[in-house]
């Protein structure tokens, strides 16, 4: 199950990344412009999260260093050992629903600290492609059109949000731990 | 809100550190850590480059559009107030497949047009229609199908199969949407969520 989890995500992004041009080329469009037009938003967008990431970097960096995690950890053993959540991952479900470039920083901070093949670096990286700026997103959409009454809106993105919290930390113990 | 959750963490870490006699070692991370953000960055663009760039292929050549075709029936399920040749169905979905493929970029425009077009047939000027609702929990559930910034940094981080996240993530985000659907749904029948009265101003 392990294993052909591992080789259906390896074929999912070679899909991607040949199929998609593959498709262009049957399409007949000039597939390397196309890449490049998009290349260059990828590269403008990495450029422009550096701000929020050093921001939020430096703000983990400080928690880590000053012991934080450990005594957090102390305190929140029996709860977050229910679920299964190791406490370095609290900061950035807490972050996730404001906002993505912060969010991102968080991730980066602990895929560096703990190293890209660490359970930690890859539940992050779970964590981060199942949830969302919930917050954010409600704010942009409905404050474009004026509307103030947000009702369930907000609840409902918030427990999907938990939803994907918690199946993150199980799928990811199942897989990595 | 993130005002007060950044500065709660440098705050915090200063106070915890000075208990545990660890304030040399939070001075040196502010240092280290502002060098570091910079550095990760740097990594970062490279495959955020080629991702987008692979992505822009896949609108210009139309595949976008074909997969939003792809999940009609569905989204006909999940949206019945909205008939099915309506713009506000072409600009969720056309929102609904950029976000899958992970074009947060592309999303937003048509999200934000497809918003307008459901405003457009909101009987409630003020008040969000239970479409409205449904629409924005898809979003905020996250539908994405390949995490590709998590896997940059993975793989900027020595990880050699960066891309066995993809897998978990879908798993997870399946669960989140579904869940989020759920929710929308049953949320939309208690008493202090339902439409009142006052609305239809």
């Amino acid at each position: 199950m392990i294993y052909f989890a591992g080789q259906l995500s390896n074929w999912i992004f070679i899909a991607f990344v040949v199929g998609i041009p593959l498709y262009g080329a049957l399409k007949r469009i000039d597939v390397f412009d196309a890449f490049i037009v998009g290349a260059k938003q990828g590269f403008e967008t990495s450029v422009s999260i550096i701000p929020y990431l050093i921001g939020m970097m430096v703000a983990i960096g400080m928690l880590r260093a000053s012991g934080f995690f450990e005594l957090v950890y102390l305190l929140l053993a029996p709860a977050l050992s229910a679920i299964g959540m190791p406490a370095e991952l609290l900061p950035l479900a807490l972050i996730r629903p404001f906002s993505g470039s912060a969010a991102t920083g968080v991730m980066a901070e602990l895929i560096h600290q703990h190293g890209g093949n660490s359970f930690i670096a890859k539940t992050a990286a779970t964590l981060m492609g199942s949830t969302e700026t919930t917050f954010y997103v409600v704010a942009v959409y409905f404050g474009a059109v004026n509307i103030r009454r947000t009702r369930h809106a907000i609840p409902a993105g918030l427990l999907a949000d938990l939803a994907g919290i918690i199946t993150t930390v199980f799928i990811c113990r199942y897989l990595f731990a | 809100m993130l005002n007060a959750i950044w500065l709660a963490m440098m705050f915090l870490a200063v106070i915890v550190g000075v208990i545990q006699g660890r304030i040399d070692n939070v001075v040196r991370a502010i240092t280290d850590s502002a060098k570091l953000g910079f550095e990760v960055s740097l990594g970062l663009a490279g495959i955020m480059a080629l991702w987008l760039g692979i992505m822009n292929i896949a609108s210009e050549s139309g595949l976008v559009k074909r997969f939003a075709r792809a999940l009609q029936p569905l989204m006909r399920r999940l949206f019945p107030d909205i008939p099915v040749d309506d713009p506000a169905m072409g600009a969720m979905l056309l929102n609904i497949a950029a976000n899958m493929l992970g074009l947060a970029n592309a999303a937003t425009p048509f999200g934000l047009q497809a918003m307008k077009e459901l405003q457009r047939l909101n009987t409630h000027v003020h008040t969000a229609s239970n479409s409205m609702c449904t629409f924005l929990a898809i979003n905020t559930s996250s539908v994405q199908l390949i995490p590709a910034t998590a896997i940059a940094f993975l793989a900027a981080n020595g990880n050699l199969h960066p891309s066995s996240v993809i897998f978990s993530s879908l798993v997870a985000t399946s669960v989140s949407t579904i869940v989020g659907i759920t929710a929308v749904t049953q949320l939309a029948k208690l008493p202090i969520y339902r439409l009142k009265e006052a609305d239809n101003l």
